[in-house]
């Protein structure tokens, strides 16, 4: 196994898919001769040619549209926005078209959107979102937020083997900082299962991708106050695997849903809601949500941390759970 | 002042034969013109007995115009109609009874009843099926050109749109891909000079929709779209083109929408004397006195073709009344795809 960054997992993931499958292509803006705005597609083009790695007009409907296109064609696109951002000018097609073409006409659009999400370096409100609840939402999407470089290769192949349309969120705060394992083989991780990045029997964190590992700063704090912390990562939010949050929430009785999206409407509630209708019982004190406030993201270094859920906001969250 | 070139009507029977349809394809075009119209006047019937649910929609004045571009398509080729572009389904071969059980909500619509009146299209025969945001469907059109394109194949995406839609920036997102890169993609402007209330002069400032069409680096041609052999002579020209590497076409064909934007619409608001200038160019009309003007088109003939088209009709509406509502519980169906949905002519 080699250690390569998040990012490299992913282009890993890629160069593998595109070297297998000659449906498979690239599309998106600068992805070709530049690289990718994050380096994710550096050298593509070189080996894959201009019709496999395609550099796109600034135009997300139009590359969103004729991925779908080129999918009902046979195709395996997968597209990059440049910033996850940038979907809310494809929102239409993706949620008019792609998530609904399978139920209503029968044609599955097997494509892939690729996100750079996420904040934590001054990108400010149009370069730091996570848009993931607002698609979770829409029946027929999927949603993949992969935390770690050897489920980011994983996830990334099993979403463009998937014959749905799947937006997969590459947090940006990761690609370079996180490094792990990955193997060299191609290799699938299911679309749907969760990941206990840390076993434990007090309080359960629910949460996925950066959040992850804020979740693990905080988790060896409590460790220090003899409190053992669960950390159960979603991996993907739609499908996402109930049976093994409530089964942790079952074993620990105590649950905080930690997300770095918008507070309001954001997927913890789903998750806090479920686990209010199907473990209520089990419960030893109130499902608490740890998450960014109803702002846009700010751009200034103190305004950001403020809205985006920090250690520390963690630990005095699971510290109040604690103590119920 | 129009930069789009105007096309001439047909001149000749010889043109006619140059252009590919012998007498047998001609008296054919009119048999799918007369079944496009009998369809949607029978539907307005269903409509009437409250027999569909929701809106409907017809193109009345477009059969023409679909019927002449979906004729020049060839087997290979794929399209993306829209809700005037009846004529389309029927070319391509679309059974009349599995419409109307697409009209009533029924289980053998294409949609299962999970969408309604012309929202629909049978994959098998390379149609992709709409939606209502228009022209959400003409990016998709160009994503099919571009895998055409990147396997090499001679194969031509048709892409619908109206002159109301041409004002959504889809329009321009997706001719601005298709240009730049060359696509084999010919756009179609339905433009029936009407978006629902709104008249043309409020939804685009040049002459013609296609004049648009230099600016996205190809060709832009106005053609009658109640003239069904200046439609297929000019569609076939631009889907060859595309087909030779030449890049897409802006084919622009102007009717007038016979009818409201739906059944609930009176289109009061269209002048009397516009509706009166236009029923003189009825396409149907128009092609039949063609018919037996250039190719003597018998009374014998005549009647064969249209007892046909009413006897296809009568049995497709009683098939389609026979098909069972679809079944509540399967609701959760098909919300995602499996891998075995995968394995149709197109995705393999």
């Amino acid at each position: 196994m080699a250690e390569l960054t998040y990012l490299q997992a992913i282009s890993d993931a890629l160069r593998t898919e595109l070297r297998r499958d000659k449906r498979v292509f690239l599309i998106g803006e600068d992805v070709g001769v530049y690289g990718g705005a994050f380096k994710v597609s550096l050298g593509f083009q070189e080996e894959f040619g201009p019709w496999r790695v395609i550099d796109a007009p600034l135009a997300e409907t139009a590359i969103l549209g004729a991925c779908t296109g080129a999918s009902m064609m046979g195709m395996r696109p997968v597209a990059e926005m440049q910033f996850a951002d940038f979907i809310s000018c494809g929102w239409d097609h993706l949620v008019t078209v792609a998530a609904k073409q399978r139920w209503r006409a029968g044609t599955p659009v097997p494509i892939v959107v690729r996100l750079p999400s996420g904040g934590g370096f001054s990108g400010g409100p149009f370069h730091s979102q996570n848009p993931e609840s607002s698609f979770a939402h829409i029946p027929g999407l999927k949603c993949v937020c992969p935390a770690t470089p050897e489920d980011a290769k994983g996830l990334l192949i099993s979403a463009i083997e998937d014959p749905n349309p799947v937006l997969f969120f590459e947090h940006k705060h990761l690609y370079r900082r996180i490094k792990g394992e990955v193997p060299e083989d191609r290799y699938t991780i299911p679309i749907g299962k969760a990941r206990t990045h840390r076993i434990g029997k007090d309080i359960s964190v629910i949460t996925w991708g950066a959040m992850v590992y804020t979740a693990d700063d905080a988790a060896q704090q409590l460790e220090a106050d003899g409190v053992s912390v669960e950390i159960l990562d979603l991996r993907t939010v739609m499908p996402w695997d109930k049976a093994a949050v409530l089964q942790s929430a079952r074993k620990t009785s105590k649950v905080l849903v930690l997300h770095e999206d918008n507070r309001t409407g954001g997927f913890g509630a789903e998750i806090a809601a479920t686990i209010a209708e199907e473990a209520f019982e089990d419960l030893d004190a109130p499902v608490k949500r740890v998450a960014a406030p109803d702002t846009p993201v700010p751009f200034s270094p103190p305004l950001e941390k403020a809205f985006i859920p920090q250690v520390d906001d963690v630990v005095a969250g699971l510290r109040d759970l604690a103590a119920y | 002042m129009a930069i789009a070139r105007e096309a001439e009507p047909v001149g000749s029977l010889h043109e006619v034969r140059e252009a590919g349809l012998d007498r047998e394809d001609l008296l054919g075009v009119y048999r799918n013109m007369l079944i496009t119209r009998g369809v949607e006047e029978r539907g307005h019937i269903l409509y009437r007995q409250g027999k569909i649910p929701g809106s409907f929609y017809t193109g009345r004045g477009n059969e023409a115009a679909s019927v002449g571009i979906a004729t020049a398509m060839a087997q290979e080729d794929v399209g993306t109609p829209l809700h005037r572009d009846m004529g389309v389904h029927i070319t391509r071969g679309v059974e009349p009874w599995k419409i109307f059980a697409q009209y009533m909500g029924k289980a053998d619509g294409p949609t299962r009843g999970r969408d309604g009146n012309v929202h629909m299209a049978d994959p098998n025969l390379g149609l992709i099926a709409m939606v209502s945001h228009l022209p959400a469907m003409l990016p998709v059109a160009v994503g099919a050109a571009l895998a055409f394109r990147i396997r090499e194949e001679a194969r031509v995406a048709l892409a619908w749109f109206g002159e109301g839609a041409s004002a959504r920036g889809d329009t321009h997102e997706g001719m601005t891909l298709a240009g730049t890169r060359k696509l084999p993609v010919v756009f179609v402007c339905d433009n029936n000079q009407w978006a629902y209330s709104t008249p043309t002069h409020l939804e685009y400032a040049t002459e013609h929709v296609a004049d648009r069409a230099e600016a996205y680096g190809f060709e832009g041609v106005v053609v009658d779209g109640t003239d069904v052999l200046a439609v297929y002579r000019e569609a076939k020209r631009a889907i060859e083109k595309a087909r030779a590497g030449g890049g897409p076409t802006l084919l622009e064909c102007l009717t007038l929408r016979m009818e409201g934007h739906a059944v609930h619409d009176d289109a009061f608001y269209v002048p009397k004397l516009m509706f009166e200038k236009w029923a003189e160019s009825d396409p149907l009309e128009r092609f039949r006195t063609w018919l037996r003007d250039n190719i003597d088109m018998t009374d014998d003939e005549e009647d064969e073709i249209s007892g046909g088209v009413k006897r296809l009709l009568n049995d497709a509406l009683k098939r389609a009344e026979d098909s069972p509502m679809p079944d509540p519980s399967d609701l959760l169906d098909g919300v995602y795809a499996s891998p075995e949905d995968l394995d149709t002519p197109h995705h393999k």
